[in-house]
């Protein structure tokens, strides 16, 4: 990831509610042309934090900075603001028709009845909005509203948009055009944006960082993969989706090849802790192979542990087994497998999976350090 | 029957006679009523936004209070405003008692709450999150306040519409702090009381029909408006 030049700074950015803090951020720095997903449970602070950003919530300290410059009056807010698009959950849009809707940031900007016309004609027409100009926005349906949104966020050219949840509650393919859509012009028109978002595929998708919060602060920072794959704490690791979170100790550790000891169970993994350290060992589902048969010396995985199919979940194109052995694992399986291998609930199988596939995170870590992994 | 048949037709010769007293009637009626909602509309939206966008101790007791004010008997207001313009009361040195002017106060009074009341109910159905998008846009405070008051028009003009509704019906608080002088502050409803009094039912009927057409006519106006403003 190619660190550019940072446009928004935040530091000891505090905010309260009812007495209550609700968000405590260090430091955090969105950089020019960058993509960031913010993910989280809900109640983490992601929305709260987007609008920090944008002076639109009282904050009990903490200073900004755009390009260096201090954000200090009303004056300067405004003036911020006016860089930065939002699209908020609900397109909010105003009781209006459609074309007025898009040129509403710009006529707040007292831009010129001519750019103004040459502006929402061509981002009507980058969103497919053309023959529905003179409609009412109150006529549409969900995923032309959101369209709207997006096409009156992007007619005022930021340099940062910040997207709160934009497409929740849309269907998939409804939400996968409108996401390569925004996805173009935000990569054509080299703007830094910052995504709220729940999905996750999403966020991997579109970004060059991710941000997983919790509790109102940060908790880790860093590159999709490293996120996804080496989380820091138990939370994030849930989070990310490492189904099977297990308590383990180090027995040994010979040049980061580590055996483990989980649930009487030894078990190899990669890592750099030290013999006796308490760790979690996560382990992604989609990581864990199911066989019928031993698979012994042929397979590549260095775990191998018989088990007994104790649940089987529907997951779309996937399913979901838990496996009892010593411990408790999770696997996806396509439904193809499961129909080719003759899978039941009760059947006795194998589950395999590689040390590399098992992440360690000590038990002693703290729930809610920032950390950023590259 | 026969009555409200003679009555009604010797109303219709009046009213295409263009009485000149009917119609200095009706002229006021309008005038002072008009007058009395533009107050309200100023002070009622004006007060009404500011209640409903801000947050402050105490503000639901206002609100309250602002409803109470809604449905405000008449006569009650025309009471307080003449002791107010009394020749001894607090304001009476300004001389305002049985003029048009001191209608056109009473009047306000009634209608303000009204405006005022639609107007808070109106903006706080508005979505919380559209001031946070109308901010978001790059918008100041006055330009988010016009905002929302665009978006809430239609509820607005229903107030308007209620006030205006609520005023030119009013007999009470007119003929009280009107006086119903002939020629001077007689508007349509003071009018139409004192000729039911005489059993001068022609001229009231005349006077009521002029009542309905206006409030119809307004509300009418006022409606034509609110439609042509929603788009296709």
């Amino acid at each position: 990831m190619t660190q550019a030049v940072s446009v928004l700074d935040v530091k000891n950015l505090r905010v309260d509610r009812g007495g209550v803090q609700i968000l405590d951020i260090p430091s955090f720095s969105l950089h020019a042309k960058e993509f960031v997903s913010l993910i989280g449970p809900n109640g983490a602070g992601k929305s709260t934090l987007l609008l920090a950003f944008m002076g639109l919530i009282k904050k009990r300290s903490g200073a900004l900075k755009y390009r260096g410059e201090l954000i200090h009056c009303d004056a300067s807010w405004l003036e911020l603001r006016r860089r930065i698009a939002m699209v908020l959950q609900e397109p909010l849009l105003f009781d209006s028709t459609v074309y007025e809707n898009v040129a509403s940031g710009l006529r707040i900007r007292g831009l010129g009845r001519s750019e103004i016309k040459s502006r929402v004609g061509a981002y009507l027409e980058r969103f497919n909005l053309t023959d529905m100009a003179q409609r009412s926005a109150r006529k549409l349906s969900g995923g032309e509203a959101r369209r709207v949104s997006l096409a009156r966020a992007f007619a005022v050219e930021p340099e940062m948009i910040f997207f709160d949840e934009p497409f929740a509650n849309l269907d998939a393919p409804t939400r996968q055009t409108l996401t390569e859509d925004m996805d173009r012009i935000i990569r054509e028109h080299g703007i830094a944006a910052v995504l709220v978002t729940h999905d996750q595929s999403e966020a991997l998708r579109m970004s060059n960082r991710i941000v997983v919060m919790n509790g109102g602060s940060i908790v880790q920072q860093g590159t999709p993969a490293a996120v996804m794959n080496k989380p820091v704490n138990e939370f994030v690791a849930s989070f990310v989706g490492m189904e099977t979170i297990l308590e383990g100790v180090v027995l040994g550790n010979r040049d980061l090849q580590m055996t483990l000891s989980v649930a009487g169970n030894e078990v190899d993994a990669i890592g750099d802790h030290l013999p006796g350290d308490q760790v979690y060992c996560c382990i992604r589902p989609e990581n864990v192979t199911v066989s019928i048969i031993d698979p012994g010396r042929k397979s590549s995985a260095r775990n191998v542990f018989a088990a007994r199919i104790a649940d089987i979940a529907s997951m779309g194109p996937f399913l979901k087994l838990r496996l009892e052995c010593a411990f408790v694992l999770t696997a996806y399986v396509t439904c193809e497998s499961f129909a080719n291998l003759e899978l039941a609930e009760g059947r006795e199988v194998y589950a395999s999976f590689k040390a590399t596939s098992v992440h360690a995170i000590s038990r002693r870590a703290p729930d809610t350090p920032l950390k950023e992994s590259a | 029957m026969d009555l409200i048949l003679e009555g009604a037709i010797k109303a219709c010769q009046l009213l295409l006679s263009l009485d000149p007293e009917v119609l200095g009637i009706a002229l006021l009626s309008l005038k002072v009523s008009g007058l009395a909602t533009l107050l309200s509309v100023v002070l009622g939206v004006g007060f009404g936004t500011l209640i409903a966008l801000t947050s402050f101790p105490g503000k639901k007791a206002l609100v309250s209070v602002v409803n109470t004010g809604m449905g405000l008997p008449p006569v009650v207001v025309g009471l307080f405003v003449s002791i107010l313009l009394w020749r001894n009361g607090p304001l009476g040195f300004l001389e305002l008692l049985y003029t048009p002017t001191a209608i056109v106060i009473a009047q306000s009074v009634i209608a303000t709450p009204i405006v005022m009341g639609i107007t808070i109910s109106a903006m706080q159905n508005l979505p919380a999150s559209l001031r946070l998008q109308i901010l978001a846009l790059g918008a100041t405070r006055s330009q988010m306040v016009l905002m929302l008051i665009k978006e809430a028009r239609l509820p607005l003009m229903a107030g308007v519409m209620a006030g205006f509704g609520g005023v030119i019906s009013e007999v009470g608080a007119s003929i009280m702090v009107g006086g119903n002088v002939r020629g001077y502050t007689r508007v349509l409803t003071t009018a139409t009381v004192m000729e039911t009094g005489r059993g001068n039912f022609d001229i009231a009927i005349a006077l009521s029909l002029i009542l309905l057409l206006f409030c119809f006519l307004i509300n009418y106006f006022l409606t034509y408006i609110q439609q042509r403003e929603r788009p296709r």
